[in-house]
Parts: C-alpha cells; sequence; structure tokens
C-alpha cells in the first residue's frame, strides 16, 4: 500500500474513451493492500478494461465477499455500485442482484479461499445458474488476511513461507467450472494485462457466466522459493494456450491474422473474440479435450492460462428463469406489487 | 536502447530541469525546500554559491529556469522560482558573518577585472577567497554596470545592488571607480596585473539611420538611444520626457524605456513592434508589466522615417508590414501600406552591441570580422593568454545569469592560469545520491502533490507607483503566498533510482504511477520504444530512462522523464525497493574547488 492517494494530476496526453473518460477516471479508493499485491494489477486490469469498453460507471456493479480480494472492488470505479457481503455468500448477492437488474454488469471479485472453501457451494450454483456476470477469482494459494496458511488451491508440493509443504490436493477452479457447465473459462496471472484485459473485456461482454481464474501472486506469505504460485513461478511455468483479443461491435478486425490462425467467436451484442491458439492440437469449444488437456498439464505442474473454453449457445440464466425483461427499478408501482385482489388470487392458488 | 548510464552526472542533472536550465546551475529545488522550512538564510546562502545576487536576480533574473520547470508541462504555470529566489533573499538574516573571507595573507598574484558588472564581480567573488589581488576598473562612479544602470530603480532598488555588491568588495577588492581603461596595452605595459579579466559589457546601443534622424540639434535631443537614455534616467541626467513617446524594438530593454517613460511625464506611450507578437524579443512577464501600465503595443509596424517639421520631431512614419506565416516562420512579407504615429520623443531599443574601442590591434587579442573577441567557450580565454572575458564583453548581450556564470568559468581559468595549470583541464561536475527512505512509506521530503495554482506577485497600486520613478512595483510574495508556493515544487531532485536486479515485474509501480510515465516492455531502438510507452511521449527532448534486462521475463523497464511529479508512489508501491527515492546533489565546480594556491611568492612585478 501506500501512505498518500494517487495524486489528481494526469499525463495531459492521456486517451479517451467514447465517452470522453481517461482511465484515471475509473479509478478508485486508495488501495490498503501490501506493496506489490497481484490484486492490484487486477484492479488496474478492470480499470483498463472497463475503461475500454466505455462503460458508464454507474452501469457498473462490482461485489465481493471476504479476504484480501475482496478488499479490491472498492479501488476502482467508485462511481460504480457496490455490495460486500458475507464471507463466500457473494455469488447468492449476485444472482439476486441480476434477476432484480438485468442491465448492469456484474463483476465479482472473490479470492480462493472465499471461492473454493466457505464459499464453494455458491460459486457452484452461479455457475449452475449461468449467472451473467463476471466472476473473478484472485488467486494466490494462501489466506493472506490471517498470515499465509495454505489455501484450497494450494499445489502438492508448495512451500509456505515457514517451509512446510503442502500435502493436499488443490481445488482447481477452472477443473471445477468446466465440470459444473461453466460457459466461458479462463485463466491469467495478474503480471500478464496483455493476456488479462482482453479477457475482462470478452467475460463482461459474455452472455452467462464468465470465470477468470487470475493467479496473483501474494507478496508477503506466498513470493518465495518453492511456491508454486509466487511471480517467478508462474513465470517459469506458463503455458498460454489460447491467446483471447476482444473487439467490439463496429470495428473492424484490422490485425492481419494468418489463414486458420485465428477463431472468431461472435458475442451476443456483435462484439468478437478473436482466438488464437498457440497450442494447435487445442479446442477452446470442446469441454471434454479441455479437461484432459488441463488435467495433464495439471500433472505437470504447469499453469495454463488464456481462454480456456468458451460456449455462447448455452442459456443464460435470464432465458431459463424467464426474469424480467426490464430492471425492477423502472417499473410502476402497480406492475410491482399485486393488490389485494392480485395477492388473494396468489394465496388460493395454495389453499 | 541501451541501458541508460545513470553514473554520467548528467542523468540525473537533466531530470531537475530548472537547475539544468540555469546557467550557473542553481540548486533551485534545495532552496526552495529550505525556504519551505523556514530557513531563508540557508536558502540565500544556497543561492548565493552560484547565482552570486540572489536579492538582484530575485526580482530581474532571466529566469531560464521557469520555461524549463516540470511543473509547467505537469500544468500550465512553472513554480514561480523567482518570486522564491526574493522571499529568500527579502527575509534572510544578516549574512555577513557567513560569507566567504579573503586571507590574510595574499598569494602575491594581481587580477585586474574592467567594468564592475556582474561577470568582474562574480570574478572577484572566487577570486579573493583564495588570496588574489583583485582590482576592478569602472568608468562610473557606482558599481553594479549594467545591473545599476539599464535596470530601473522601480525593478531594482539601489540598496539591493549596494548590498549585494558590497559582500564582494568587502571581501577587500581594490574599486576603482570614475576609472574607465582607455587603453588595454598602457595596463598590460604598466606590469601591474599578472592576468586581466574584460568584463565592460555590451555597452554600444544600435542607431537608427532613417531619414530625418540628424536633421537638427533639436531632433537630435529627442531621439534617444535606449540604453544610453537608461543611464541617464539612473544618473537622473535626464527627469522629463515628452507626453507622446515611442519606442522602437520590443526586447526587454524597450520595456524598461516605456514603462520609466510613463514615470518622467509621459502619458502616451506606445511600443512599435516590426513583427507579430510570437517573435517578441521581451519575456512574457516583462511584456505583462508593460501593459498593465496602459503601454500600447503596436504590431507590424516597421520604421521608415522621422517626421520633422519647423526643426521639431513631430511623428515617426512605419510601413504597415503584411505577413505570411507558417507556424513560428515568416515565409513571406509585405508592405500594407504606411502611417503616421506623431511623437514628441522616440526611443530607439533595437539591440546592442560590444564595443573595444580601447583595445589595441597589436596585442595579440584577436577579434573576427563583427569586432566581436575570439573568445574560447568554455575557457573564456582570448586568443592572448593572459587577457580572458565574460558577460556580454564575450559573446554579445544576454543576461545577469550568463554573466554570472561566465565569471565563475572564467575565474577558474584565471586561477589555473596563475597557478601555471592547463586553463583546458577542469574538474568535471559530481553528482551524489542518497536514499530519501526513513521508514516504509516515509520519505525526507514532502512527497504529496499539490495542486495549488501559481500565486500571483502583488504589485504597488497603478495609483501610486508613478508618484516617484523609484518606487519598486513588485512587493514580493507574503507568507501565505509563499507557504503555497513552495509547495508547487515537484521536488525533482529526488530521483527514482531504479535497480534492476531487485525487480519481480509485478507492474505495481505501473499501475500507481498517476502520470504513467512507466512501461515495461522489450527492447526496441528509441523511436520505435517511444512509441510504445503506456502513455505517449509528447516532449522527445526529454530523456528515457530505459533499464538493464529484467530478471523474469527480460524486458526493461522504461521511464519517461518528461512528466514524473516525484510522488515516490513507485517507490512506495515497490516491495522489493527495486525503486528508491534518492536526492541528487549535483556538485558544480567552482575555482575554490580546484584547490588552493601554491605559496605564496614574492610579486614579480610591484
Amino acid at each position: 500500500m501506500s501512505f498518500i492517494t494517487k495524486p489528481k494530476v494526469t499525463h495531459p496526453g492521456l486517451p479517451k474513451n467514447e465517452l470522453g473518460l481517461t482511465r484515471r477516471d475509473y479509478e478508485g479508493g486508495m488501495s490498503t493492500l501490501c506493496a506489490g499485491c497481484g490484486h492490484d494489477s487486477v484492479t488496474a486490469a478492470v480499470i483498463e478494461a472497463v475503461w475500454g469498453l466505455s462503460l458508464r460507471p454507474e452501469q457498473l456493479a462490482k461485489l465481493s465477499g471476504i479476504g484480501c480480494s475482496s478488499k479490491t472492488t472498492a479501488y476502482f470505479v467508485s462511481g460504480g455500485h457496490g455490495f460486500n457481503s458475507v464471507h463466500g455468500r457473494m455469488p447468492s448477492i449476485a444472482t439476486g442482484a441480476a434477476a432484480a437488474n438485468r442491465d448492469l454488469y456484474y463483476i465479482g471479485v472473490s479470492g480462493d479461499g472465499d471461492t473454493l472453501s466457505i464459499g464453494f457451494g455458491q460459486f457452484a450454483h452461479a455457475i449452475r445458474r449461468n449467472v451473467n456476470m463476471l466472476y473473478l477469482i484472485e488467486n494466490n494459494g494462501v489466506y493472506g488476511l490471517t498470515k499465509g496458511q495454505f489455501s484450497a488451491s494450494a499445489d502438492i508440493g508448495s512451500k509456505a513461507k515457514r517451509g512446510e509443504e503442502n500435502r493436499q490436493p488443490p481445488v482447481d477452479p477452472v477443473l471445477t467450472a468446466l465440470t459444473l457447465g461453466a460457459t466461458f473459462v479462463a485463466r491469467s496471472f495478474s503480471g500478464d494485462k496483455e493476456q488479462l484485459v482482453p479477457l475482462i473485456k470478452a467475460g463482461l461482454k459474455h452472455q452467462g457466466f464468465a470465470l477468470i481464474d487470475v493467479l496473483s501472486p501474494c507478496v508477503t506469505f506466498n513470493d518465495h522459493e518453492g511456491s508454486t504460485k509466487s511471480y517467478g513461478f508462474v513465470r517459469d511455468h506458463y503455458d498460454e494456450v489460447v491467446h483471447a483479443d476482444f473487439v467490439p461491435p463496429a470495428q473492424e478486425i484490422t490485425t492481419n491474422y494468418a489463414e486458420g490462425e485465428v477463431t472468431p467467436v461472435t458475442l451476443h451484442d456483435g462484439s468478437r473474440v478473436l482466438l488464437r491458439k498457440l497450442d494447435a492440437s487445442y479446442d477452446p469449444t470442446h469441454r471434454g479435450k479441455a479437461m484432459n488437456y488441463l488435467r495433464e498439464k495439471l500433472r505437470q505442474g504447469e499453469h495454463v492460462t488464456g481462454l480456456i473454453y468458451i460456449d455462447e449457445r448455452s442459456p443464460e440464466f435470464h432465458a431459463v428463469n424467464n426474469t424480467a425483461g426490464s430492471p425492477l427499478n423502472t417499473m410502476s408501482y402497480e406492475k410491482l406489487t399485486p393488490g389485494r385482489k392480485g395477492m388473494e388470487k396468489i394465496m388460493s392458488r395454495y389453499r | 536502447m541501451d541501458p541508460t548510464d545513470t553514473r554520467n552526472p548528467d542523468y540525473y542533472h537533466r531530470v531537475v530541469d530548472c537547475q539544468w536550465a540555469c546557467p550557473a546551475h542553481t540548486d533551485v529545488p534545495e532552496y526552495i525546500r529550505l525556504i519551505a522550512q523556514g530557513k531563508f538564510t540557508e536558502a540565500y546562502l544556497v543561492n548565493r554559491e552560484s547565482n552570486v545576487f540572489p536579492g538582484i536576480l530575485g526580482r530581474v533574473c532571466d529566469r531560464p529556469c521557469e520555461p524549463a520547470c516540470r511543473r509547467g508541462r505537469v500544468e500550465e504555470k512553472p513554480v514561480a522560482i523567482c518570486r522564491l529566489k526574493r522571499v529568500a533573499a527579502d527575509h534572510r538574516d544578516d549574512v555577513t558573518a557567513l560569507l566567504p573571507r579573503a586571507p590574510q595573507e595574499k598569494n602575491g598574484k594581481r587580477v585586474a577585472c574592467i567594468g564592475a558588472g556582474p561577470a568582474s564581480l562574480t570574478v572577484a567573488n572566487d577570486l579573493m577567497p583564495l588570496g588574489y589581488d583583485v582590482t576592478i576598473f569602472e568608468k562610473w562612479d557606482t558599481p553594479g554596470g549594467l545591473m545599476r544602470t539599464n535596470i530601473p530603480s522601480f525593478r531594482l532598488p539601489a540598496g539591493v545592488l549596494a548590498q549585494e555588491i558590497g559582500y564582494i568588495i568587502d571581501m577587500g577588492v581594490d574599486l576603482r571607480l570614475g576609472t574607465p581603461v582607455e587603453s588595454l596595452k598602457a595596463l598590460l605595459n604598466s606590469k601591474q596585473f599578472d592576468a586581466i579579466f574584460v568584463g565592460s559589457g555590451a555597452p554600444k546601443g544600435k542607431d537608427l539611420d532613417l531619414p530625418g534622424r540628424h536633421a537638427s540639434e533639436t531632433v537630435r535631443e529627442h531621439i534617444h538611444i535606449g540604453i544610453d537614455w537608461l543611464e541617464s534616467v539612473a544618473f537622473e541626467h535626464i527627469k522629463s520626457i515628452g507626453r507622446r513617446v515611442l519606442i522602437i524594438g520590443v526586447g526587454n530593454t524597450a520595456m524598461d524605456c516605456c514603462r520609466s517613460s510613463l514615470r518622467l511625464g509621459a502619458t502616451d506611450v506606445k511600443v512599435m513592434a516590426r513583427k507579430p507578437r510570437n517573435f517578441f524579443k521581451a519575456s512574457d512577464w516583462e511584456l505583462e508589466d508593460a501593459e498593465d501600465e496602459n503601454v500600447e503595443i503596436v504590431i507590424n509596424h516597421a520604421p521608415k522615417s522621422f517626421v520633422v517639421e519647423d526643426g521639431k520631431l513631430v511623428g515617426m512614419i512605419f510601413d504597415r508590414m503584411e505577413y505570411e506565416l507558417d507556424g513560428n516562420r515568416i515565409v513571406s512579407e509585405r508592405i500594407a501600406g504606411e502611417t503616421l504615429f506623431p511623437c514628441d520623443d522616440v526611443i530607439l531599443a533595437i539591440g546592442q552591441e560590444n564595443a573595444f574601442p580601447w583595445i589595441e590591434n597589436d596585442l595579440g587579442i584577436e577579434f573576427d570580422k563583427w569586432h566581436v573577441p575570439k573568445v574560447d567557450k568554455v575557457t573564456f580565454q582570448s586568443t592572448r593568454e593572459n587577457v580572458f572575458f565574460g558577460g556580454d564583453a564575450a559573446f554579445g548581450p544576454k543576461n545577469i545569469i550568463w554573466a554570472v556564470e561566465h565569471g565563475h568559468q572564467a575565474a577558474i581559468s584565471l586561477h589555473r592560469y596563475l597557478q601555471g595549470n592547463d586553463v583546458a583541464e577542469r574538474l568535471p561536475a559530481l553528482l551524489n545520491l542518497s536514499s530519501r527512505k526513513m521508514g516504509l512509506h516515509e520519505w525526507s521530503y514532502r512527497n504529496d502533490y499539490n495542486a495549488a495554482e501559481r500565486r500571483l506577485m502583488p504589485h504597488v497600486s497603478l495609483k501610486e507607483r508613478f508618484k516617484k520613478i523609484n518606487i519598486e512595483v513588485e512587493l514580493g510574495f507574503d507568507a501565505e503566498q509563499t507557504a503555497a508556493e513552495v509547495q508547487r515544487c515537484l521536488n525533482c531532485d529526488v530521483q527514482t533510482v531504479f535497480d534492476a536486479k531487485l525487480c519481480i515485474e509485478c507492474d505495481a509501480c505501473i499501475d500507481i504511477c498517476p502520470v504513467d510515465c512507466l512501461t515495461m516492455t522489450g527492447n526496441r531502438p528509441e523511436d520505435e520504444l517511444r512509441l510504445h510507452l503506456k502513455a505517449p511521449a509528447r516532449n522527445k527532448t526529454q530523456p528515457l530512462f530505459v533499464s538493464t534486462p529484467l530478471k523474469q521475463t527480460a524486458r526493461v523497464m522504461v521511464k519517461d522523464e518528461d512528466l514524473c511529479v516525484h510522488c515516490g508512489l513507485c517507490a512506495e508501491r515497490c516491495p522489493t525497493a527495486a525503486w528508491d527515492m534518492q536526492k541528487s546533489t549535483i556538485r558544480i565546480p567552482h575555482a575554490i574547488d580546484e584547490g588552493p594556491c601554491s605559496v605564496p611568492q614574492t610579486r614579480k612585478t610591484a
């Protein structure tokens, strides 16, 4: 962290988005995380992505639970809506909020503890329901707020700061999400914004549940020799399978790709995700193959990153549950409340 | 790009834009911090070490530091460096006990300085503490040179001048007033001096020989050469001027002429400029001050002739000019017609030259075809080894702060020459770095960016200021203005020092930098690298810092020095202290650093 707020002074040449805003207009409060925390870089990537999509700050709803990761929603887009929930209960808050207002962009920020331990059930059901949200896990393999105990995502053989080795197998959020039928599954790294920023953009625009598991090293408790989630180890064991570039609806694809090099996937609003395969044998639209690939790489101790799986055809939460087409807060009082007669009618069904 | 060699003292010196731009390399951030702490005396002494005349320069310096100030790039207006210098001078305690002193025992070498202007005075200031006998010859009855004769007292009070010149003379300089040097040959032949420094300025104002210029004696009396006229005003030989005055030329001398005219009875003063406004030579603030006093500046009028009726000057005719411009360049010009401006007096302020009628041709001092002496740009030595030049006398009209720097450099040369050393082998500048880190997030400088706007100098009211010619118009900053202005300084001398070995490439510094001056990317040639920065490089004159390859990815850390506000957030957010905030102290050698004199000798000539 730093002890003074980031000064308001800016580079006079900062680019502006379609709304005439700069990146600086999407910042939040001063971070109180440790200096060098990966989470602060994820925050910066979210700012970059939301700015790049030209979202109005008030179009964004930021939700989180408890943990270092869950503090970060305070550090971006001060003008957005925010809800800091009970530990591990962010997904149900997000589900409820999404049901009530489908016009907002939901971004839930969670950690490996908040998602894979106390909130594991909530996480599973949000995926199962295909809630239209971006779910970011800031995954560092330790409980940082309680001084560095192994979390459920710690890899076998990874060493704690004091030297003890983890012997329990990890819960891999990416494999778990694939098993549960997630429609957008990605892994990235806080130290690789070139990969992370387009993934966040695509995730926000994806219709349905988008998971990005971001390896986000804990500089204080998990950035030492022997850790499998340190800056150095992640860089050494980095396997980017599919790089995703995000292209907004009206924009032409300007970069030239060789024939067959990229597969475009069109999202519901017309924007496209260009998938550039770095491993030719890999297929990001085939769930089974993706899972096999991941299992193999997990065994080899590699961190597979990139847009691992995408499915734009499965129906999302609103379609399945036939939710209201417009936000509840825009409906008239009469429409929202059944009135005495309506209430009696409903009650009579249960008599 | 090759990794930046920060061991070269020039690299970090350049980051301190004000100090780099100052000819005398005044340590501006250091004295501003001292003012912020209320240490006015110390701030004055830091100034004096390099610029010798803080009280004078705090009022009338040409301020090359201010256009260079980084704050002017980050916002619009630079720090009011010059005004703060005056604050230090105005509020200092008695400094006499803290000034350098001349030793009791002289070293036996004698130096003559010609002209008692800022260049010669600086030479005396630097050489007296080394034990030299310094004699200054001055043609007027008062020292100060152009500072005394050409800068009106409503801008620079006589008391301020006298005090700061006194500090030097009181070391025991033999100041001979009213003693013009009429023949350099005679001075050399007298064998009284081991070396001579010529600091006689550029005392010859340019004339404008247009029809009517010499029509009659009366006409000649009403057409004045700017610098001569200011001199006569300074010595009270001229106490009035006509009601309508035209000033020809639009440099700083013109500004002093028009404002002086207003104080001597003129009510309608026009400054006539040949070209449009962006070609003016006068400093912006001097133009502003003149216009505040209702001086009219008329552009695009080229003087053509003087209009004389019955032997009297009644006006001037000007060609109305039209220019075709391409940016700041004139592509073509044409005359659109003529205009008559009636007037009672004309002051010509179109430039000045150095003139040496008192230097004989057979002394071995060579002049070029413009009659400018051939002077070495580093050593200030002329083609005769024991004669040195400095100030306007060396390279034509510049300003006081340049004269001071010439004086410092000439003093080094004089010292080396008189000690029998090669004048060209000079000490290099040195740079020292020391960390400002006090604790986890504590720095021993104020790193929080203060968004305050530049304070404005309070002036004596327009009603009051014309009552007497020597009412100083600028009042100086008050305590509140000073307190606000000092916080605008960005502490550019507290450098961001990067150690590539320690970097873990976590991006923290890049994310937190408020002005986006940091980037981690693959190394490329400079032109390409500038295209790959996080924020566009707007100012290509500012250097890029490029680190050695980083450990994990072999990318490089690049810093665009242009807009860094030295807030230290990169260092605060750095988990491994790869970034540190370190104060750079630039050591610019003066004569005294060149080492002591050899054992005093008996005088060769007496």
